[in-house]
C-alpha cells in the first residue's frame, strides 16, 4: 500500500476511544438510564398531546413544555448517544455554537418575514 | 497511543498528522455533514412554523388527523406515531450499544446490536409506508364543499360498507355572507342528507385523502409539508438502514476486528442518531404542536 501522510498515525484517535470490560459496564448503565429518561419524556409528551386540547387555556403552556422537553431529549441524544459530551471542548463548541448562531438567524428572519409577508404567502408559494 | 504523546513533538504537530480536536478526519467530516444537514431540517421546520402561524386556526390538529392504528379499528390519537418514535429511539439505543461493544472489540455483540438496529430501522420504514398510504387514501367520507363555498370535514363510525357518517364540521367559511359559520357542527340525519345532496350535485364537491393537488385535512400546504418533511426524513432513514447493513456485513466478515478498531460503527452511528434526533423534532413540530 502506498504511503499516505494524510492519515493520523496508527489510527491513534480511534484506538484512544477503546475501553475495557469495567469501563464498558459503566457506559452501558448510563445508556440504559438515558433510554429510560427518553422513553418517559416521550410518554409524557404523547399523553399531553392526547389530553390537552389546542382550544384549551392550558395549550399555551403545553406548547412551550413540548418545545422544552424536545430540546431536553435532543440534548441527551447529542451529548450521550452521539458522544459529543465526551469530545474535546473546542470540538463541542465548534459544532454547537455554529448551529445556535445559524438556526437563531434562520428562525428570526422567517418570523420577521412572516409578519411582513403575511397576506401574500399563499400566492407566493402554494 | 495516547494523544499526549502525539502532541509532545511540536515539529510533528506543525507538520500535520495531529487533529486539533483529537478526533479522526472521518469523524470530523461526519460532524460537518450532520451540521449542514441539521440546518437543512432546521430550515424545513422553521418554514413549517411560518405556514402553521399563517393558517393558524385552519391548520389541522395532529391528533385529529393521525388516529388510526394498523389492524385495529377505532380512535387511537397519536398512538401509532408515538410507537414509531419509540421504535426509532430504541434503535438509537441498540446503535449506541453496538458502538460501546466496538470500543471493547467485542465482535459478537457489535453484530448482535447492529442487527437489532437494522430491524428497528426497517420497522420504522414499514410504519412510515403504512402511514403515508393511510394519509393518501384518507377517511371514509372526506371533506365536503358546501353551497356557500365553505368546507366541512367528516366524522364517521365503522369501516367499508358499514361506515356511517356521524357529523360534518365546518373548517373553512367565507368571512361574510356565508350560510355556515366556522366551527359549526352538523350531526345525524341532517348531515347525511347534506352529504348526499352535495355528492349528487357534483363528485368534485367531495375531496378524499391527500395528494399534491388537494387534501381533506386542511390547507394545501399541510399535505405538502407532510410529504416533504416526513419524506425527506424517511429518505435519511432509508440511507441509514443501507449504511447499517453495510457495516453489519463488514462486522460479520471481521473487517473491523482485523483493522483493530470499530470506528466505522461509531461514524455510521453518528448518522443514525442524527436520524433519530431529527424525528424527535418532527414529532414535536408536525404531530404535537
Amino acid at each position: 500500500m502506498a504511503h499516505r501522510d494524510d492519515l493520523i498515525v496508527n489510527d491513534a484517535y480511534a484506538l484512544h476511544a477503546q475501553h475495557g470490560e469495567e469501563e464498558g459496564k459503566k457506559v452501558r448503565s448510563k445508556i440504559w438510564k438515558v433510554t429510560a429518561l427518553l422513553s418517559i419524556v416521550t410518554f409524557i409528551e404523547v399523553m399531553m398531546g392526547v389530553f390537552i386540547k389546542q382550544t384549551s387555556e392550558a395549550w399555551h403552556y403545553a406548547k412551550w413544555t413540548f418545545i422544552a422537553l424536545t430540546i431536553l431529549k435532543a440534548g441527551y441524544i447529542v451529548m450521550v448517544f452521539m458522544h459529543l459530551g465526551e469530545e474535546k471542548k473546542n470540538l463541542r463548541r465548534f459544532i454547537l455554537y455554529i448551529y445556535y448562531v445559524l438556526i437563531i438567524y434562520l428562525v428570526a428572519i422567517l418570523t420577521i418575514e412572516a409578519v411582513k409577508q403575511n397576506h401574500k404567502l399563499t400566492e407566493l408559494f402554494f | 497511543m495516547a494523544t499526549g504523546q502525539i502532541n509532545s513533538n511540536a515539529t510533528e504537530a506543525w507538520a500535520g498528522k495531529v487533529s486539533p480536536f483529537s478526533a479522526s478526519y472521518g469523524k470530523l467530516a461526519m460532524w460537518f455533514f450532520l451540521l449542514s444537514d441539521a440546518l437543512t431540517f432546521g430550515g424545513f421546520l422553521a418554514s413549517l412554523g411560518f405556514a402553521r402561524h399563517y393558517y393558524n386556526g385552519e391548520w389541522p390538529i395532529g391528533e385529529e388527523v393521525f388516529h388510526s392504528f394498523p389492524f385495529l379499528s377505532g380512535h387511537f390519537p397519536l398512538m401509532y406515531v408515538a410507537f414509531m418514535t419509540f421504535v426509532l429511539i430504541i434503535s438509537s439505543v441498540t446503535m449506541v450499544l453496538a458502538v460501546e461493544a466496538g470500543h471493547r472489540k467485542d465482535q459478537k455483540n457489535v453484530v448482535k446490536w447492529l442487527f437489532a438496529t437494522v430491524l428497528g430501522g426497517a420497522l420504522f420504514l414499514g410504519s412510515q409506508a403504512w402511514e403515508w398510504s393511510h394519509f393518501i387514501h384518507g377517511s371514509e367520507f372526506g371533506k365536503v364543499l358546501l353551497q356557500d363555498g365553505s368546507w366541512a370535514v367528516s366524522q364517521s363510525e365503522g369501516h367499508g360498507t358499514d361506515a356511517k357518517l356521524t357529523a360534518l364540521k365546518v373548517v373553512e367559511a367565507p368571512t361574510q355572507g356565508g350560510t355556515y359559520k366556522l366551527g359549526e357542527v352538523i350531526t345525524g340525519q341532517q348531515a347525511e342528507n347534506l352529504y348526499a345532496e352535495r355528492l349528487s350535485a357534483s363528485a368534485d364537491n367531495i375531496v378524499k385523502g391527500a395528494d399534491l393537488q388537494g387534501n381533506e385535512y386542511g390547507p394545501q400546504a399541510y399535505s405538502n409539508y407532510f410529504f416533504f418533511i416526513t419524506g425527506f426524513h424517511g429518505l435519511h432513514v432509508l440511507s441509514g438502514v443501507i449504511l447499517n447493513i453495510i457495516i453489519l456485513l463488514n462486522a460479520i466478515a471481521g473487517v473491523y476486528q482485523k483493522r483493530g478498531h470499530y470506528e466505522m460503527v461509531e461514524k455510521v452511528g453518528l448518522y443514525w442518531h442524527f436520524v433519530d434526533l431529527v424525528w424527535v423534532f418532527v414529532f414535536t413540530f408536525f404531530y404535537l404542536i
